[in-house]
Protein backbone atom coordinates (compact mmCIF):
# COMPACT_ATOMS: atom_id res chain seq x y z
CA UNK A 1 0.00 0.00 0.00
CA UNK A 2 1.23 3.47 -0.85
CA UNK A 3 0.72 5.94 2.00
CA UNK A 4 -0.88 9.55 1.04
CA UNK A 5 2.06 11.85 0.44
CA UNK A 6 4.68 9.26 -0.69
CA UNK A 7 5.62 10.01 -4.20
CA UNK A 8 5.94 6.95 -6.57
CA UNK A 9 9.19 7.10 -8.63
CA UNK A 10 8.49 4.99 -11.71
CA UNK A 11 12.22 5.69 -12.61
CA UNK A 12 14.04 5.08 -9.68
CA UNK A 13 17.66 4.35 -9.97
CA UNK A 14 17.42 0.74 -9.83
CA UNK A 15 14.27 0.47 -12.18
CA UNK A 16 15.70 2.64 -14.31
CA UNK A 17 19.01 0.36 -14.28
CA UNK A 18 16.61 -2.57 -15.28
CA UNK A 19 14.32 -0.92 -17.90
CA UNK A 20 17.62 0.36 -19.78
CA UNK A 21 18.91 -3.55 -19.97
CA UNK A 22 15.03 -4.36 -21.18
CA UNK A 23 15.17 -1.66 -23.80
CA UNK A 24 19.18 -2.51 -25.04
CA UNK A 25 17.61 -6.52 -25.08
CA UNK A 26 14.55 -5.03 -27.27
CA UNK A 27 16.74 -2.78 -29.63
CA UNK A 28 18.74 -6.17 -30.48
CA UNK A 29 15.30 -7.92 -31.42
CA UNK A 30 15.26 -6.99 -34.91
CA UNK A 31 18.94 -7.76 -35.85
CA UNK A 32 18.54 -10.81 -34.37
CA UNK A 33 15.45 -11.72 -35.79
CA UNK A 34 17.52 -10.74 -39.17
CA UNK A 35 20.37 -13.28 -38.49
CA UNK A 36 17.71 -15.78 -37.40
CA UNK A 37 15.81 -16.20 -39.94
CA UNK A 38 19.50 -15.50 -42.56
CA UNK A 39 20.18 -18.76 -41.09
CA UNK A 40 17.34 -20.91 -41.10
CA UNK A 41 17.23 -20.02 -44.53
CA UNK A 42 14.12 -18.00 -44.41
CA UNK A 43 14.72 -15.23 -46.50
CA UNK A 44 14.23 -15.69 -50.35
CA UNK A 45 16.30 -12.39 -50.87
CA UNK A 46 18.25 -11.88 -47.91
CA UNK A 47 20.27 -8.99 -49.34
CA UNK A 48 16.75 -6.80 -49.81
CA UNK A 49 15.56 -8.05 -46.92
CA UNK A 50 18.65 -7.07 -44.72
CA UNK A 51 18.70 -3.79 -46.58
CA UNK A 52 15.05 -2.98 -45.94
CA UNK A 53 15.15 -4.14 -42.06
CA UNK A 54 18.55 -2.38 -41.27
CA UNK A 55 16.87 0.93 -43.05
CA UNK A 56 13.41 0.99 -41.82
CA UNK A 57 14.35 0.32 -37.52
CA UNK A 58 17.44 3.34 -38.70
CA UNK A 59 15.04 5.50 -39.41
CA UNK A 60 12.06 4.28 -36.52
CA UNK A 61 14.85 4.54 -33.42
CA UNK A 62 15.95 7.63 -35.27
CA UNK A 63 11.71 9.29 -34.60
CA UNK A 64 11.87 7.69 -31.45
CA UNK A 65 14.97 9.57 -30.08
CA UNK A 66 13.82 12.94 -31.42
CA UNK A 67 10.60 12.08 -29.61
CA UNK A 68 12.28 12.22 -26.60
CA UNK A 69 12.53 15.75 -25.92
CA UNK A 70 8.99 16.41 -27.08
CA UNK A 71 6.98 13.77 -24.70
CA UNK A 72 9.34 14.45 -21.62
CA UNK A 73 8.11 18.35 -21.75
CA UNK A 74 4.73 17.33 -22.37
CA UNK A 75 4.57 14.68 -19.63
CA UNK A 76 6.90 15.36 -16.99
CA UNK A 77 8.43 12.00 -17.74
CA UNK A 78 12.21 14.03 -17.72
CA UNK A 79 14.24 10.90 -16.72
CA UNK A 80 13.20 9.52 -20.70
CA UNK A 81 16.30 11.53 -21.11
CA UNK A 82 18.43 8.75 -20.07
CA UNK A 83 16.90 6.42 -22.70
CA UNK A 84 17.86 8.98 -25.31
CA UNK A 85 21.71 7.75 -26.10
CA UNK A 86 20.85 4.47 -26.58
CA UNK A 87 18.56 4.86 -29.01
CA UNK A 88 20.03 7.55 -30.67
CA UNK A 89 23.43 5.43 -30.66
CA UNK A 90 21.07 2.05 -31.94
CA UNK A 91 19.69 4.75 -34.84
CA UNK A 92 23.12 4.61 -36.24
CA UNK A 93 24.13 1.14 -36.03
CA UNK A 94 20.92 -0.20 -37.74
CA UNK A 95 22.17 3.04 -40.41
CA UNK A 96 25.61 1.36 -40.66
CA UNK A 97 24.59 -1.79 -40.95
CA UNK A 98 22.66 -0.52 -43.72
CA UNK A 99 25.11 1.31 -45.18
CA UNK A 100 27.69 -1.81 -45.37
CA UNK A 101 24.72 -3.94 -46.63
CA UNK A 102 24.77 -1.37 -49.29
CA UNK A 103 28.49 -1.18 -50.41
CA UNK A 104 29.56 -4.67 -49.71
CA UNK A 105 26.71 -6.88 -50.63
CA UNK A 106 24.18 -4.84 -52.94
CA UNK A 107 27.17 -2.87 -55.06
CA UNK A 108 29.74 -5.34 -54.15
CA UNK A 109 32.34 -2.36 -53.55
CA UNK A 110 32.04 -1.39 -57.25
CA UNK A 111 33.52 2.41 -57.43
CA UNK A 112 32.11 2.79 -60.58
CA UNK A 113 28.30 2.12 -59.74
CA UNK A 114 28.77 3.85 -56.26
CA UNK A 115 30.47 7.05 -57.90
CA UNK A 116 26.81 6.98 -60.22
CA UNK A 117 24.78 6.78 -57.48
CA UNK A 118 26.41 9.51 -55.15
CA UNK A 119 26.16 11.95 -58.79
CA UNK A 120 22.94 11.15 -60.07
CA UNK A 121 20.90 9.16 -58.06
CA UNK A 122 18.80 11.71 -55.62
CA UNK A 123 17.54 8.77 -52.84
CA UNK A 124 21.50 7.63 -52.03
CA UNK A 125 22.24 11.27 -52.04
CA UNK A 126 19.78 11.86 -49.54
CA UNK A 127 20.48 8.46 -47.57
CA UNK A 128 24.09 9.02 -47.86
CA UNK A 129 24.20 12.92 -46.63
CA UNK A 130 22.32 11.57 -43.40
CA UNK A 131 24.66 8.90 -42.56
CA UNK A 132 27.91 11.68 -43.01
CA UNK A 133 25.46 14.09 -40.62
CA UNK A 134 25.48 11.03 -38.18
CA UNK A 135 29.00 10.22 -37.97
CA UNK A 136 30.15 13.05 -35.81
CA UNK A 137 26.84 12.40 -33.67
CA UNK A 138 27.92 8.75 -32.86
CA UNK A 139 31.37 9.46 -32.58
CA UNK A 140 30.29 12.02 -29.72
CA UNK A 141 28.33 10.49 -27.77
CA UNK A 142 30.16 9.59 -25.26
CA UNK A 143 30.45 10.99 -21.76
CA UNK A 144 34.04 12.08 -22.11
CA UNK A 145 33.33 13.60 -25.56
CA UNK A 146 30.50 15.30 -24.49
CA UNK A 147 32.69 16.76 -21.66
CA UNK A 148 35.55 17.55 -23.55
CA UNK A 149 33.20 19.51 -26.03
CA UNK A 150 31.23 21.36 -23.32
CA UNK A 151 27.23 21.00 -23.09
CA UNK A 152 26.68 24.11 -25.40
CA UNK A 153 28.68 22.81 -27.92
CA UNK A 154 27.94 19.30 -27.84
CA UNK A 155 24.43 20.47 -28.01
CA UNK A 156 25.05 22.83 -31.06
CA UNK A 157 26.79 20.24 -33.21
CA UNK A 158 24.10 17.64 -32.22
CA UNK A 159 21.49 19.71 -33.91
CA UNK A 160 22.79 17.92 -37.04
CA UNK A 161 20.23 15.08 -36.17
CA UNK A 162 17.37 17.21 -37.94
CA UNK A 163 19.09 17.91 -41.33
CA UNK A 164 19.60 14.48 -41.00
CA UNK A 165 16.32 13.27 -39.98
CA UNK A 166 15.13 15.48 -43.03
CA UNK A 167 17.41 13.23 -45.11
CA UNK A 168 16.35 9.98 -43.81
CA UNK A 169 12.90 10.80 -44.77
CA UNK A 170 13.62 11.81 -48.51
CA UNK A 171 15.53 9.03 -48.68
CA UNK A 172 12.90 6.53 -48.07
CA UNK A 173 9.70 8.71 -50.01
CA UNK A 174 12.63 8.80 -52.93
CA UNK A 175 13.19 5.22 -53.08
CA UNK A 176 9.52 3.78 -53.49
CA UNK A 177 8.22 2.50 -56.69
CA UNK A 178 4.58 3.65 -56.48
CA UNK A 179 2.51 3.42 -53.32
CA UNK A 180 4.37 6.22 -50.81
CA UNK A 181 1.78 5.88 -48.21
CA UNK A 182 4.35 4.35 -45.77
CA UNK A 183 7.26 7.04 -46.60
CA UNK A 184 4.65 9.73 -46.00
CA UNK A 185 3.62 8.09 -42.42
CA UNK A 186 7.09 8.63 -41.48
CA UNK A 187 7.96 11.53 -42.62
CA UNK A 188 4.58 13.32 -41.07
CA UNK A 189 5.53 11.89 -37.81
CA UNK A 190 8.96 13.78 -38.56
CA UNK A 191 7.51 17.09 -39.57
CA UNK A 192 5.00 16.73 -36.60
CA UNK A 193 8.42 16.26 -34.06
CA UNK A 194 10.33 19.33 -35.93
CA UNK A 195 7.08 21.51 -36.14
CA UNK A 196 6.92 21.11 -32.40
CA UNK A 197 10.23 22.11 -31.83
CA UNK A 198 9.78 24.94 -34.07
CA UNK A 199 6.95 26.57 -32.40
CA UNK A 200 9.04 25.96 -29.42
CA UNK A 201 11.93 28.02 -30.52
CA UNK A 202 9.51 30.75 -31.73
CA UNK A 203 7.33 31.59 -28.71
CA UNK A 204 11.19 31.63 -26.95
CA UNK A 205 12.74 34.01 -29.31
CA UNK A 206 9.43 35.70 -28.99
CA UNK A 207 9.29 36.07 -25.69
CA UNK A 208 13.13 37.38 -25.91
CA UNK A 209 12.04 40.09 -28.52
CA UNK A 210 9.17 40.88 -26.10
CA UNK A 211 10.82 41.59 -23.01
CA UNK A 212 13.48 43.24 -24.85
CA UNK A 213 11.27 45.97 -26.04
CA UNK A 214 8.52 45.81 -23.30
CA UNK A 215 6.85 44.07 -20.81
CA UNK A 216 3.83 43.46 -22.36
CA UNK A 217 4.77 40.92 -25.06
CA UNK A 218 2.99 38.12 -26.14
CA UNK A 219 3.99 34.07 -25.62
CA UNK A 220 2.77 34.52 -22.13
CA UNK A 221 1.15 31.37 -20.27
CA UNK A 222 2.15 28.17 -20.00
CA UNK A 223 4.42 27.30 -22.70
CA UNK A 224 6.76 24.92 -22.77
CA UNK A 225 10.45 25.77 -22.32
CA UNK A 226 12.61 24.34 -24.74
CA UNK A 227 15.30 22.84 -22.18
CA UNK A 228 19.01 21.99 -22.14
CA UNK A 229 19.25 19.74 -24.43
CA UNK A 230 16.40 18.58 -27.73
CA UNK B 1 -7.07 -44.12 -88.14
CA UNK B 2 -4.95 -42.25 -85.73
CA UNK B 3 -2.14 -43.75 -85.32
CA UNK B 4 -0.31 -41.99 -82.34
CA UNK B 5 3.80 -42.42 -81.89
CA UNK B 6 4.90 -42.71 -78.70
CA UNK B 7 7.17 -39.68 -77.42
CA UNK B 8 10.83 -40.50 -77.15
CA UNK B 9 11.26 -40.54 -73.04
CA UNK B 10 12.41 -37.65 -71.25
CA UNK B 11 14.00 -37.13 -67.58
CA UNK B 12 10.52 -35.77 -66.52
CA UNK B 13 8.99 -39.24 -67.84
CA UNK B 14 11.24 -41.01 -65.94
CA UNK B 15 11.49 -38.59 -62.31
CA UNK B 16 8.54 -38.27 -60.32
CA UNK B 17 7.13 -34.82 -60.11
CA UNK B 18 7.16 -35.52 -56.34
CA UNK B 19 10.60 -36.55 -56.22
CA UNK B 20 11.35 -33.69 -58.53
CA UNK B 21 10.27 -31.24 -55.67
CA UNK B 22 11.97 -32.94 -53.18
CA UNK B 23 15.48 -32.31 -54.85
CA UNK B 24 14.60 -28.73 -54.21
CA UNK B 25 13.82 -29.02 -50.36
CA UNK B 26 16.90 -31.43 -50.40
CA UNK B 27 19.24 -28.83 -51.30
CA UNK B 28 17.77 -25.81 -49.16
CA UNK B 29 18.21 -28.54 -46.32
CA UNK B 30 21.83 -29.00 -46.91
CA UNK B 31 22.31 -25.23 -47.31
CA UNK B 32 20.09 -24.88 -43.93
CA UNK B 33 22.91 -27.82 -42.67
CA UNK B 34 26.04 -25.86 -43.92
CA UNK B 35 25.13 -22.31 -42.36
CA UNK B 36 24.81 -24.21 -39.32
CA UNK B 37 21.21 -24.43 -38.58
CA UNK B 38 19.21 -27.35 -37.81
CA UNK B 39 16.29 -25.86 -37.53
CA UNK B 40 13.11 -26.80 -39.37
CA UNK B 41 12.65 -24.80 -42.63
CA UNK B 42 9.56 -21.94 -42.90
CA UNK B 43 8.47 -23.57 -46.27
CA UNK B 44 5.68 -25.53 -47.01
CA UNK B 45 3.91 -26.33 -50.23
CA UNK B 46 2.97 -22.47 -51.08
CA UNK B 47 2.32 -24.42 -54.49
CA UNK B 48 -1.32 -22.93 -55.00
CA UNK B 49 -3.21 -24.91 -57.88
CA UNK B 50 -2.08 -28.24 -58.25
CA UNK B 51 -3.45 -29.66 -60.86
CA UNK B 52 -0.79 -31.25 -62.96
CA UNK B 53 -0.44 -30.75 -66.93
CA UNK B 54 0.77 -34.21 -68.59
CA UNK B 55 2.79 -34.32 -72.05
CA UNK B 56 3.97 -31.35 -71.91
CA UNK B 57 6.04 -30.60 -74.62
CA UNK B 58 9.67 -29.78 -74.00
CA UNK B 59 11.19 -26.66 -76.07
CA UNK B 60 14.46 -25.90 -77.59
CA UNK B 61 14.24 -22.18 -76.13
CA UNK B 62 14.55 -23.54 -72.84
CA UNK B 63 17.48 -22.88 -70.88
CA UNK B 64 19.51 -25.29 -68.95
CA UNK B 65 19.94 -23.80 -66.14
CA UNK B 66 19.35 -24.19 -62.23
CA UNK B 67 15.60 -23.61 -61.56
CA UNK B 68 14.98 -21.38 -59.13
CA UNK B 69 12.77 -22.80 -56.18
CA UNK B 70 8.97 -23.41 -56.35
CA UNK B 71 9.03 -21.82 -53.13
CA UNK B 72 11.06 -18.42 -54.45
CA UNK B 73 8.51 -18.71 -57.46
CA UNK B 74 5.56 -18.64 -55.59
CA UNK B 75 6.33 -16.48 -52.30
CA UNK B 76 8.71 -13.50 -53.96
CA UNK B 77 5.77 -11.75 -56.45
CA UNK B 78 5.24 -8.33 -57.76
CA UNK B 79 1.40 -8.69 -58.28
CA UNK B 80 -0.09 -5.01 -57.27
CA UNK B 81 -3.17 -6.24 -57.63
CA UNK B 82 -2.63 -8.20 -54.22
CA UNK B 83 -0.65 -6.13 -52.57
CA UNK B 84 2.57 -3.87 -52.28
CA UNK B 85 5.13 -6.25 -51.07
CA UNK B 86 6.42 -9.46 -51.72
CA UNK B 87 4.90 -11.71 -49.57
CA UNK B 88 1.84 -10.68 -49.89
CA UNK B 89 0.42 -11.77 -52.98
CA UNK B 90 0.73 -15.46 -52.23
CA UNK B 91 -1.25 -14.38 -48.76
CA UNK B 92 -3.76 -12.10 -50.07
CA UNK B 93 -4.82 -14.03 -53.15
CA UNK B 94 -5.40 -17.23 -51.87
CA UNK B 95 -9.28 -17.35 -52.51
CA UNK B 96 -8.70 -15.26 -55.76
CA UNK B 97 -11.18 -17.36 -58.50
CA UNK B 98 -10.21 -18.20 -61.40
CA UNK B 99 -13.13 -20.55 -62.88
CA UNK B 100 -14.88 -19.53 -64.55
CA UNK B 101 -12.96 -17.33 -66.55
CA UNK B 102 -12.92 -15.67 -69.81
CA UNK B 103 -10.51 -13.97 -72.51
CA UNK B 104 -11.87 -11.55 -74.50
CA UNK B 105 -9.82 -11.25 -78.07
CA UNK B 106 -11.17 -8.24 -79.81
CA UNK B 107 -9.92 -5.14 -81.71
CA UNK B 108 -8.50 -5.17 -85.27
CA UNK B 109 -9.18 -8.44 -86.42
CA UNK B 110 -11.46 -10.23 -88.65
CA UNK B 111 -12.80 -13.34 -86.34
CA UNK B 112 -12.94 -11.49 -82.60
CA UNK B 113 -13.46 -14.00 -79.76
CA UNK B 114 -14.31 -14.51 -76.25
CA UNK B 115 -12.43 -17.88 -74.99
CA UNK B 116 -12.83 -19.64 -71.81
CA UNK B 117 -10.15 -20.55 -70.23
CA UNK B 118 -10.80 -24.68 -69.67
CA UNK B 119 -11.59 -23.99 -73.95
CA UNK B 120 -8.02 -23.18 -74.16
CA UNK B 121 -6.67 -25.60 -71.89
CA UNK B 122 -7.84 -27.99 -74.21
CA UNK B 123 -6.93 -26.32 -77.62
CA UNK B 124 -3.67 -25.32 -77.49
CA UNK B 125 -1.01 -27.92 -77.02
CA UNK B 126 1.33 -27.28 -73.89
CA UNK B 127 4.66 -26.80 -73.64
CA UNK B 128 7.59 -26.39 -70.51
CA UNK B 129 9.25 -23.46 -71.37
CA UNK B 130 12.09 -22.44 -68.69
CA UNK B 131 12.74 -18.98 -69.62
CA UNK B 132 14.76 -16.57 -67.18
CA UNK B 133 12.57 -13.38 -65.72
CA UNK B 134 14.72 -10.52 -65.01
CA UNK B 135 13.04 -7.89 -62.78
CA UNK B 136 13.00 -3.64 -63.83
CA UNK B 137 13.88 -4.04 -59.84
CA UNK B 138 17.16 -5.81 -60.47
CA UNK B 139 16.23 -9.66 -59.30
CA UNK B 140 16.08 -12.32 -61.40
CA UNK B 141 14.91 -15.98 -61.71
CA UNK B 142 14.65 -19.48 -63.71
CA UNK B 143 11.26 -20.76 -63.97
CA UNK B 144 9.98 -23.67 -66.11
CA UNK B 145 6.73 -22.42 -67.43
CA UNK B 146 3.97 -24.07 -69.35
CA UNK B 147 1.55 -22.38 -72.15
CA UNK B 148 1.63 -21.97 -75.72
CA UNK B 149 2.83 -19.09 -78.14
CA UNK B 150 0.42 -16.18 -78.05
CA UNK B 151 1.10 -16.33 -81.66
CA UNK B 152 -1.33 -19.50 -81.97
CA UNK B 153 -4.38 -17.26 -80.16
CA UNK B 154 -3.30 -14.46 -82.33
CA UNK B 155 -3.63 -16.20 -85.69
CA UNK B 156 -6.75 -17.51 -84.33
CA UNK B 157 -8.40 -14.06 -84.48
CA UNK B 158 -7.25 -13.34 -87.76
CA UNK B 159 -5.56 -9.64 -87.58
CA UNK B 160 -6.49 -7.35 -89.66
CA UNK B 161 -3.97 -5.45 -91.96
CA UNK B 162 -4.38 -2.78 -89.85
CA UNK B 163 -3.14 -4.22 -86.40
CA UNK B 164 0.21 -3.20 -85.44
CA UNK B 165 0.18 -3.64 -81.43
CA UNK B 166 -1.51 -5.49 -79.02
CA UNK B 167 -2.38 -4.62 -75.64
CA UNK B 168 -3.26 -6.62 -73.09
CA UNK B 169 -5.94 -5.82 -69.62
CA UNK B 170 -5.68 -7.74 -66.05
CA UNK B 171 -8.91 -8.52 -64.17
CA UNK B 172 -10.73 -5.07 -62.35
CA UNK B 173 -12.03 -6.62 -59.38
CA UNK B 174 -11.16 -4.67 -56.39
CA UNK B 175 -13.40 -6.77 -53.97
CA UNK B 176 -10.94 -9.85 -54.78
CA UNK B 177 -7.64 -7.86 -55.54
CA UNK B 178 -7.03 -5.72 -52.26
CA UNK B 179 -4.43 -3.57 -53.83
CA UNK B 180 -7.28 -2.02 -56.54
CA UNK B 181 -8.74 -0.68 -53.65
CA UNK B 182 -8.80 2.80 -52.72
CA UNK B 183 -5.72 3.74 -50.34
CA UNK B 184 -5.05 6.79 -48.11
CA UNK B 185 -3.57 8.69 -51.01
CA UNK B 186 -5.71 7.32 -53.89
CA UNK B 187 -4.88 4.73 -56.12
CA UNK B 188 -1.38 2.94 -56.13
CA UNK B 189 -1.65 2.47 -59.92
CA UNK B 190 -4.08 3.93 -63.07
CA UNK B 191 -6.38 0.08 -62.75
CA UNK B 192 -6.74 -1.97 -64.75
CA UNK B 193 -3.02 -3.24 -65.29
CA UNK B 194 -2.16 -2.70 -68.80
CA UNK B 195 0.48 -3.57 -71.23
CA UNK B 196 1.39 -3.76 -74.65
CA UNK B 197 3.18 -5.46 -77.37
CA UNK B 198 4.53 -4.66 -81.13
CA UNK B 199 2.60 -7.21 -83.25
CA UNK B 200 5.98 -8.57 -84.10
CA UNK B 201 6.89 -8.76 -81.14
CA UNK B 202 3.50 -10.70 -79.84
CA UNK B 203 3.83 -12.86 -82.53
CA UNK B 204 7.52 -13.74 -81.98
CA UNK B 205 7.83 -17.62 -80.80
CA UNK B 206 9.38 -16.67 -77.35
CA UNK B 207 6.20 -14.87 -76.57
CA UNK B 208 4.21 -17.31 -74.27
CA UNK B 209 1.01 -17.31 -72.44
CA UNK B 210 1.42 -19.37 -69.94
CA UNK B 211 -1.16 -21.39 -68.07
CA UNK B 212 1.34 -23.09 -65.31
CA UNK B 213 4.54 -23.77 -64.06
CA UNK B 214 6.35 -26.44 -62.43
CA UNK B 215 4.12 -28.77 -64.21
CA UNK B 216 1.22 -27.06 -62.18
CA UNK B 217 -1.72 -24.88 -63.48
CA UNK B 218 -0.27 -21.82 -61.87
CA UNK B 219 -0.55 -20.16 -58.92
CA UNK B 220 -2.90 -17.36 -58.00
CA UNK B 221 0.31 -15.09 -57.11
CA UNK B 222 1.49 -15.81 -60.29
CA UNK B 223 -0.84 -14.71 -62.50
CA UNK B 224 -3.50 -17.57 -62.39
CA UNK B 225 -5.52 -18.43 -64.63
CA UNK B 226 -3.46 -16.87 -67.93
CA UNK B 227 -0.89 -14.42 -67.97
CA UNK B 228 1.61 -13.30 -70.51
CA UNK B 229 5.36 -14.19 -70.48
CA UNK B 230 7.77 -12.06 -73.04
CA UNK B 231 10.96 -13.34 -71.45
CA UNK B 232 13.61 -10.46 -73.26
CA UNK B 233 11.29 -7.49 -71.43
CA UNK B 234 11.52 -6.67 -67.72
CA UNK B 235 8.83 -8.11 -65.83
CA UNK B 236 6.57 -5.87 -65.50
CA UNK B 237 5.80 -6.36 -69.35
CA UNK B 238 4.66 -9.95 -68.29
CA UNK B 239 0.84 -9.08 -67.44
CA UNK B 240 -1.02 -11.47 -64.92
CA UNK B 241 -4.88 -12.45 -64.96
CA UNK B 242 -5.25 -11.34 -68.79
CA UNK B 243 -9.24 -10.67 -69.36
CA UNK B 244 -8.41 -8.61 -72.72
CA UNK B 245 -6.63 -8.73 -75.87
CA UNK B 246 -7.15 -6.24 -78.07
CA UNK B 247 -5.82 -6.04 -81.84
CA UNK B 248 -5.01 -2.06 -82.02
CA UNK B 249 -3.79 0.54 -84.68
CA UNK B 250 -1.54 2.68 -82.49
CA UNK B 251 0.80 2.15 -79.60
CA UNK B 252 -0.73 1.31 -76.36
CA UNK B 253 -0.21 3.27 -73.10
CA UNK B 254 1.10 0.72 -70.62
CA UNK B 255 0.00 1.25 -67.13
CA UNK B 256 3.87 1.68 -65.43
CA UNK B 257 4.62 3.94 -68.44
CA UNK B 258 1.79 5.96 -67.80
CA UNK B 259 2.49 6.10 -64.23
CA UNK B 260 6.46 7.48 -64.36
CA UNK B 261 7.38 7.72 -68.23
CA UNK B 262 10.81 9.21 -67.06
CA UNK B 263 11.54 5.52 -65.48
CA UNK B 264 9.00 2.97 -67.17
CA UNK B 265 9.11 2.94 -71.20
CA UNK B 266 6.85 0.63 -73.75
CA UNK B 267 9.84 -1.54 -75.33
CA UNK B 268 11.44 -2.15 -71.71
CA UNK B 269 13.93 -4.35 -73.31
CA UNK B 270 16.13 -6.16 -70.65
CA UNK B 271 19.19 -3.82 -71.50
CA UNK B 272 22.29 -3.60 -68.84
CA UNK B 273 23.87 -0.15 -70.44
CA UNK B 274 20.65 1.96 -69.68
CA UNK B 275 20.23 2.46 -66.06
CA UNK B 276 16.82 3.21 -64.42
CA UNK B 277 17.19 6.49 -63.60
CA UNK B 278 17.34 4.89 -59.80
CA UNK B 279 18.85 2.03 -59.95
CA UNK B 280 21.96 0.58 -62.26
CA UNK B 281 20.53 -2.42 -64.49
CA UNK B 282 24.28 -3.74 -64.71
CA UNK B 283 23.82 -6.42 -62.67
CA UNK B 284 20.70 -8.72 -61.01
CA UNK B 285 20.62 -11.07 -58.27
CA UNK B 286 19.35 -14.36 -58.84
CA UNK B 287 16.64 -14.99 -56.43
CA UNK B 288 18.38 -17.73 -54.36
CA UNK B 289 21.96 -16.53 -54.95
CA UNK B 290 23.34 -14.25 -52.60
CA UNK B 291 25.62 -12.00 -55.08
CA UNK B 292 24.63 -10.40 -58.31
CA UNK B 293 25.75 -11.72 -61.86
CA UNK B 294 26.18 -9.58 -64.77
CA UNK B 295 22.44 -8.79 -66.79
CA UNK B 296 22.66 -10.23 -70.60
CA UNK B 297 21.33 -7.64 -73.16
CA UNK B 298 17.97 -9.02 -74.00
CA UNK B 299 17.94 -11.03 -71.15
CA UNK B 300 20.23 -13.56 -73.12
CA UNK B 301 17.78 -13.89 -75.70
CA UNK B 302 19.24 -11.55 -78.60
CA UNK B 303 19.87 -13.99 -80.83
CA UNK B 304 16.02 -14.75 -81.20
CA UNK B 305 15.16 -10.88 -80.91
CA UNK B 306 17.31 -8.46 -81.41
CA UNK B 307 16.63 -8.12 -85.12
CA UNK B 308 12.91 -7.21 -84.46
CA UNK B 309 14.96 -3.42 -83.53
CA UNK B 310 17.22 -3.30 -86.29
CA UNK B 311 17.75 0.29 -86.78
CA UNK B 312 15.95 1.52 -83.77
CA UNK B 313 17.92 3.45 -81.29
CA UNK B 314 18.63 0.83 -78.51
CA UNK B 315 18.94 3.53 -75.46
CA UNK B 316 14.80 3.91 -76.86
CA UNK B 317 14.21 0.25 -76.26
CA UNK B 318 13.92 0.86 -72.40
Amino acid sequence: MVLPGTRIDLFGENRLRTLKTFLFIALCMPAATLVFDLVSGALIEPVEELTKTTGIWALRLLLVTLAITPIRKLTGWHKLIRFRRMLGVFSFTYMTLHFSIYLFLDRLLSGEEIFTDLTERPYIIAGFTCFMLCVPLALTSTDRMMRRLGGRHWQRLHRLVYPAAIAAALHFIWLVKADITEPIIYASILALLLGWRLRVFMIKSDRRSGTKRSNNGSGQGSTPVMGQSS
Amino acid sequence: MIIRRKPELTDNDVTDYNLYRQRRKFIQSGFALAAGAMLPLGFDSAVAAGVKFNDLKESPFSTDEELTSLEAITSYNNFYEFGLDKESPAKLSRDFKTRPWEISVNGECHSPMTIGIEDILSEFPMEERIYRLRCVEAWSMVIPWVGFPLAALLKKVEPTMDAKYVEFTTLVDPEQMPGQRRGLFGYVLDWPYREGLRLDEAMNPLTLLSTGLYGEQLPNQNGAPIRLVVPWKYGFKSIKSIVSITLKREQPLNTWQAQASNEYGFYANVNPEVDHPRWSQARERRVGEFLKRPTLPFNGYAEQVASLYNGMDPKKLY
